[in-house]
């Protein structure tokens, strides 16, 4: 290098016995909080669960109460009395609506809730347990989830018939097959982390890592995943509803309003009968969607952000 | 990579003989047996006992199992209970509607996904990215009746194209005229689909390119078209292929919805007649017949998913 | 067998195939672009002049974008130049803003960052503001990047030939021919095993240091004028380093490109750049010519960070441990230790990872165990732990035998032998607050509660030199010394006798990495407690162990006190270790590559061997014959100082 010589030397100012420290590594992810859309996703949950809950009470006519008792024809356009008219046994759709909207989350709330209990036990077990048993366990889930969920469904209804104690057993069992594959999946990904061998060396119990090492790791992208199998179990009550398996008359819910008011849409009458309930059914799983949406891409970073 | 498909095989072949007993014995827990059932309640015992004879309903259940299993195999698929007619004519007469609105929706639906879901990769956070996203992420949650039911709305009451149920007979008609005449149960599954495929082929290829080899190529001055159709998308072929057959295999169920809400008969309405009447043997076929394709579309899945993989196509 | 033969003949066949399509594709390119990539070449060569500023930074300025949209400073205002020839080191520690201001030169802020002001001035052109497409015409071309991890950056389904020579083909200034002639070329000069067909392999199909030197080619083929090395030999064994490093050195003087070289390693630096940058916070602290900032340094960063240089592993360096705590029997003991990972038929393990290892260590000790990635170390230490049951031998406890599996061993021998992870990251458990993950194992083995355990957590964070404080936070608001602190601190919670330490400072900068070990220095001194220190970092060990364990391929190839270990004889693999430190003097890579007696320093697959010695092929004093086919038998120095080879100690000598 001949050209050194004009290479000049630099040096910052400084303070005598400034020490420097180790740099931070970067700042720690601030608290989360909701954008617009998943706000609005949260405030149409809120308002579905407020009807589920006080929807019967606050309901202007009963289940199947006739509006017009004296005028009956089925498929009346909305007027006083009636404000989203009536359904093909001319009852008031609204009041319909409100009582099942508690049965269609009501039953695919505990149906989810069961999925998770039993997905989740197994699922961890299995993720703790010996590689015998793991697979054994692992394989039946296979073959259950390799069937297509309404196919399931509808030879549990063909062989014992349908009631709402038999479609939340049903459900939460085929959704259980789902959250038992992902308990595992994180329960094993969680297990190889050296905290929970270091917890191993330590001489610890299995109950201690299953409650204190691994189960706080395990809830966060569990509570999430909660959301989106909410979604699929609403769709899988509302199908069999629609396709007369489901809620039996005269007990409704939205699913099976769609199937009992098609004729509206066939027959070109009326187009609120139908489109009521489904929108109702949409709008729900539509805002939970949104609120899950949000809530991974921000404990996933946006994607679309970061490029 | 072969040992690996073999395995693949194998385990598929598992699944299905899983899938029988679980089918088998499902329908077994009916109340009230088979010829029960056909007889009707005035039947005599007598008559019932002898009837159950010829079914073969008196062996043990692993006997009727086996016996099912190999005439299942031999495409004997029983005879329906309700009708007394053979199970395979019952689906000769219906199966052509299934299948052409199934493969329709695949030909159309899922060319037009994967290009607007790898075209929001491209372009991911503008106007058209954010759009598509917001339209799949809605159409994803909703159930497949909200999309007819408004499709219903905008082409029969607000265009007065069309009509609400699929009605006539599809004999002798070409391409187009199929397609016109199941255009809105195709057009429904389309966007049921479509919702998924878009989501799901747009997160894979931005999961690639958010990957180490990208932003090398980004740095070697490499073209936004090249990075795409060179780099990332030779990567994510296998987890779109996987999304494709998923998604294929929905089609599966959400085809029943859609029967049902158009009316027109099909191997779905079929197996919907056969829960309501517990007509099992009509089940039984049925369900093989849905969970066969189901198990099948998977097989294909995860094989090409090792076939696109380089790791596995060239080891050490 | 045979498949395989077939399916490299179908590689082979589709890549002909390939190229055939490929070199169309680039004649077609040429036919319209020949004119102007011939006037951009000439241009470009008559631009060639040794006074060339090839890259310029000018108060240079970066942000970083949080989630709420405010910006934080991560390059606060920098100047310097790249000439042409001339290799240019960023030094200074994680968080430094080293790499993202490498990257500047190729005008690309990574995603959450942005330019904030300045200039960046590639060729005499300012390359911030300049659109995606303009930028591609240089990427590449005028300037090419080189990352960290090899691995990572090829893309794994497409053949290395055709990534290395993608840039120079499709930015027009080379046909498909030529690219490949010059990367035949550039396989060659990096000597890379195979030239003639390494590229038509796909990346995971050749080793880690012959994937970072294809990196190398891939950069060079494009003859750029400005090439940017972001600490391309970091991951890699010493060994492999040195050999890499030589063939950077080399390739770059040979094309006489300009280079910004991004490394933490003074001693790395010292080899290959003439000019020195350091930062600190986004700001320069010092810059100059490599002499004068290695040899005389002013400002008291850069002292600091020579300060922290860790002397050449030599004997005499070691603190002198007390003997104040010596037993009759060593506290921990292994004794012809087989293990492996899986089961076989015969009860054996499938992988055998270790074979014949003897380790004692005393108490108020240290035991370094030393290798290269894959050589056993890490396994050594699950045995110790109870992790990994060994197939053969026993482990004593205090001169009693002490059950193989952990599940067997009572608390009170858990609590004596203790395990500190090398990844704090993974090791503390993120949903736990700090006083719960040092009150546990307190909790745990001394049944402390309430305000006793309070003290006893208190009492450990000022051991390890943390504030009180931190005993409310969670891992993540922690740095990263200062999580292998509570790392530490979670071990000795449990007042061990034995403190097993695996790769406790790899991930760690150096200066960090430094305090941590005068930690356990102290520690050791004021407890009387004993480290089993695993590190592939032979300085680190030389300075701070009482003895050292060299492990080849699963097999102790030579073991003994530290003085005596790193003092002649030496077994050839150790002499190899030793020479291939890097010294944090200008010359040293030249003086010792003339020096190397190995030839074939870069680790192919390392396999434990059932016969003969392992170190074989690398081995430059190997006897064929003889070392190939019989287990080399045990040469033993004055001072249990132990030696496998077939060679005499007196050939072992000079």
């Amino acid at each position: 290098m001949t050209k050194k010589q004009e290479i000049e030397h630099y040096v910052a100012p400084y303070d005598e016995g400034v020490s420097f420290d180790e740099l931070p590594d970067s700042e720690p992810t601030g608290r989360f909080r909701l954008s617009w859309s998943g706000w609005l996703g949260a405030s149409i949950v809120a308002f579905w669960v407020f009807i589920a809950i006080f929807g019967p009470a606050l309901a202007p006519l009963g289940e199947n109460d006739l509006p017009f008792p004296d005028d009956y024809s089925e498929f009346q356009s909305p007027r006083e009395g009636a404000w989203l008219g009536t359904d093909v046994s001319d009852r008031d759709i609204l009041s319909r609506l409100m009582y099942g909207a508690g049965r269609t989350i009501g039953i695919a709330f505990a149906a989810t809730v069961l999925a998770y209990f039993i997905g989740v036990i197994l699922g961890i077990g299995a993720a703790i347990s010996s590689p015998r048993v793991d697979m054994v366990v692992s394989r039946i889930n296979d073959a259950f989830l390799s069937l297509p969920t309404i196919m399931l469904g509808l030879v549990v209804v063909a062989a014992v018939g349908s009631s709402i104690p038999v479609l939340i057993v049903t459900a939460g069992v085929i959704y259980a097959t789902v959250v038992f594959r992902l308990a595992r999946a994180l329960g094993q990904e969680i297990m190889v982390m050296d905290f929970v061998e270091a917890a191993k060396v330590r001489g610890e119990g299995r109950w201690w890592i299953i409650t204190r090492e691994i189960w706080p790791n395990a809830a966060m992208p569990l509570l999430t995943d909660f959301g989106l199998r909410l979604i699929y179990v609403i769709l899988f009550i509302s199908s069999l509803s629609f396709l007369g398996l489901g809620v039996q008359p005269p007990q409704s819910d939205w699913g099976s309003m769609v199937r009992e008011n098609l004729g509206a849409l066939s027959y070109g009458q009326s187009v609120i009968p139908v489109l009521a309930p489904a929108l109702a059914i949409a709008t729900l799983t539509v805002a939970i969607n949104l609120v899950v949406d949000d809530i991974s891409a921000h404990s996933g970073g946006k994607l679309s952000k970061r490029l | 990579m072969t040992q690996l498909i073999l395995k693949r095989l194998g385990i598929g072949l598992v699944t299905v003989l899983a899938v029988s007993l679980i089918i088998f014995f499902g329908t077994k827990i009916l109340p009230g047996d088979a010829a029960q059932i056909r007889l009707g309640q005035s039947a005599t015992p007598e008559n019932v006992a002898a009837f159950r004879a010829r079914l073969g309903l008196d062996q043990p259940y692993i006997v009727q199992y086996l016996a099912w299993l190999k005439n299942f195999i031999q495409g004997d698929l029983g005879t329906s209970l309700a009708s007394d007619v053979p199970i395979s004519s019952l689906i000769a007469d219906r199966y052509h509607n299934t299948v052409i609105v199934s493969l329709l929706t695949a030909a159309i639906g899922v060319p037009i996904s994967l290009g607007l879901g790898i075209l929001a990769a491209m372009y991911p956070g503008t106007v058209y990215d954010r759009f598509l996203t917001l339209i799949s992420v809605s159409l994803v949650a909703a159930p497949e009746f909200f999309t007819a039911t408004l499709l219903v709305i905008f082409f029969v009451f607000v265009l007065d194209i069309g009509n609400a149920i699929v009605v006539g007979s599809t004999e002798g008609k070409g391409l187009f005229e199929l397609i016109d005449h199941f255009a809105l149960p195709i057009t429904t599954l389309c966007f049921v689909i479509a919702s998924q495929l878009i989501r799901m082929s747009r997160a894979a290829v931005l999961n690639v390119m958010s990957s180490p080899y990208i932003e090398m190529a980004i740095l070697k001055g490499v073209s936004r078209r090249r990075i795409i159709f060179r780099h990332a998308l030779l990567n994510a072929i296998g987890p779109i292929v996987n999304v494709v057959a998923l998604n294929l295999a929905y089609l599966v169920t959400g085809v029943i919805v859609v029967e049902v809400y158009f009316g027109y008969n099909g191997l779905a309405t079929l197996i919907v007649q056969g829960v309501q009447t517990r007509d099992y043997v009509l089940i039984q076929g049925l369900g093989m017949i849905f969970c066969l394709t189901y198990v099948i579309l998977m097989l294909i899945a995860d094989i090409a998913a090792y076939a696109s993989n380089a790791r596995l196509r060239h080891p050490k | 067998m045979a498949a395989a033969k077939k399916s490299a003949k179908k590689t082979a066949k589709k890549a002909t195939a390939k190229k055939a399509v490929a070199s169309k594709a680039a004649k077609k390119n040429t036919a319209t672009k020949a004119k102007a990539s011939a006037a951009k070449t000439s241009a470009t060569k008559s631009k060639r002049n040794m006074d060339d500023v090839v890259f310029e930074a000018r108060d240079l300025r970066i942000h970083a974008i949080r989630d709420d949209g405010s910006e934080l400073p991560i390059v606060k205002g920098v100047d310097f130049k790249v000439r042409r020839g001339e290799v240019v080191a960023l030094i200074g520690e994680s968080g430094s803003g080293k790499t993202t201001i490498s990257l500047s030169a190729l005008g690309y802020c990574k995603p959450g960052l942005q330019f904030a002001g300045g200039e960046a001035l590639l060729m005499g052109e300012n390359v911030i503001g300049k659109t995606t497409e303009e930028l591609r015409e240089s990427r590449g071309e005028k300037v090419a990047y080189l990352a960290q991890s090899a691995a990572a950056t090829f893309n794994p389904s497409i053949l290395i030939n055709e990534q290395v020579t993608e840039a120079p083909v499709l930015h027009g200034t080379k046909t498909q021919e030529e690219a490949d002639a010059k990367a035949l070329q550039l396989y060659k000069a990096l000597e890379l095993p195979d030239p003639e067909n390494i590229g038509s392999r796909y990346p995971h199909q050749v080793s880690g240091g012959q994937l970072q030197r294809l990196m190398a080619a891939m950069a060079l083929c494009g003859e750029p004028d400005l090439l940017v090395l972001d600490e391309p030999t970091t991951a890699l064994d010493v060994t492999t380093q040195i050999e890499v490093l030589k063939a950077f050195k080399g390739v770059i003087k040979e094309e006489g490109a300009a280079a910004i070289y991004v490394t933490h390693d003074l001693a790395v630096v010292a080899q290959i750049a003439d000019h020195i940058v350091v930062l600190y916070n986004g700001e320069i602290k010092e810059a100059g010519p490599v002499d004068t900032i290695i040899n005389s340094p002013q400002h008291p960063y850069t002292k600091r960070l020579m300060a922290a240089i860790k002397p050449l592993p030599e004997a005499g360096q070691g603190d002198g441990s007390s003997d104040d705590y010596l037993k009759d029997a060593p506290v921990l003991e292994v004794k012809d230790i087989d293990a492996g990972y899986g089961k076989s038929s015969d009860g054996k393990p499938k992988v055998m990872v270790l074979k014949d290892v003897n380790v004692a260590i005393e108490r108020g000790k240290t035991v370094g165990i030393i290798g290269e990635s894959g050589c056993g170390k890490s396994t050594l230490a699950r045995v110790f732990a109870g992790l990994l049951p060994p197939s053969e031998g026993e482990i004593m406890l205090d001169g009693q035998g002490l059950a193989p599996d952990l599940k067997d061993r009572s608390r009170e021998e858990l609590k004596k032998i203790q395990f500190v992870y090398q990844m704090a990251d993974t090791a503390l458990n993120p949903r736990q607050q700090i006083k719960d993950i040092l009150g546990r194992p307190v909790e745990f083995y001394s049944g402390l509660s309430g305000k006793q355990r309070r003290d006893r957590v208190n009492e450990l964070l000022e051991m390890v030199e943390l504030p009180l404080a931190f005993a409310d936070r969670y891992p993540h608001e922690l740095s990263g010394g200062q999580k292998q602190r509570v790392n530490l601190a979670r071990a000795l919670a449990a007042d061990p006798e034995v403190v097993l330490c695996d790769e406790v400072t790899s991930a760690l900068d150096t200066i960090v990495g430094a305090n941590v070990i005068e930690l356990l220095k102290g520690l050791r001194k004021k407890t009387g407690v004993s480290y089993v220190f695993i590190s592939h970092d032979l300085s680190t060990v030389a300075s701070f162990a009482d003895e050292i364990v060299v492990l080849y391929a699963g097999r102790v190839a030579e073991q003994g006190p530290t003085d005596q270990v790193l003092s002649p004889p030496y077994h050839p693999y150790t002499r190899l270790l030793v020479s291939s430190v890097p010294e944090a003097r200008v010359g040293w890579l030249e003086d010792t590559m003339a020096r190397q007696e190995s030839t074939a320093g870069i680790a192919g697959q390392v396999q434990l061997t059932e016969v003969g010695c392992p170190f074989f092929e690398r081995c430059p004093l190997a006897i064929k014959g003889t070392c190939d086919t019989t287990n080399p038998p045990q040469r033993v120095d004055k001072n249990k100082h132990v030696i496998e080879c077939h060679r005499e100690l007196s050939e072992l000598g000079g």
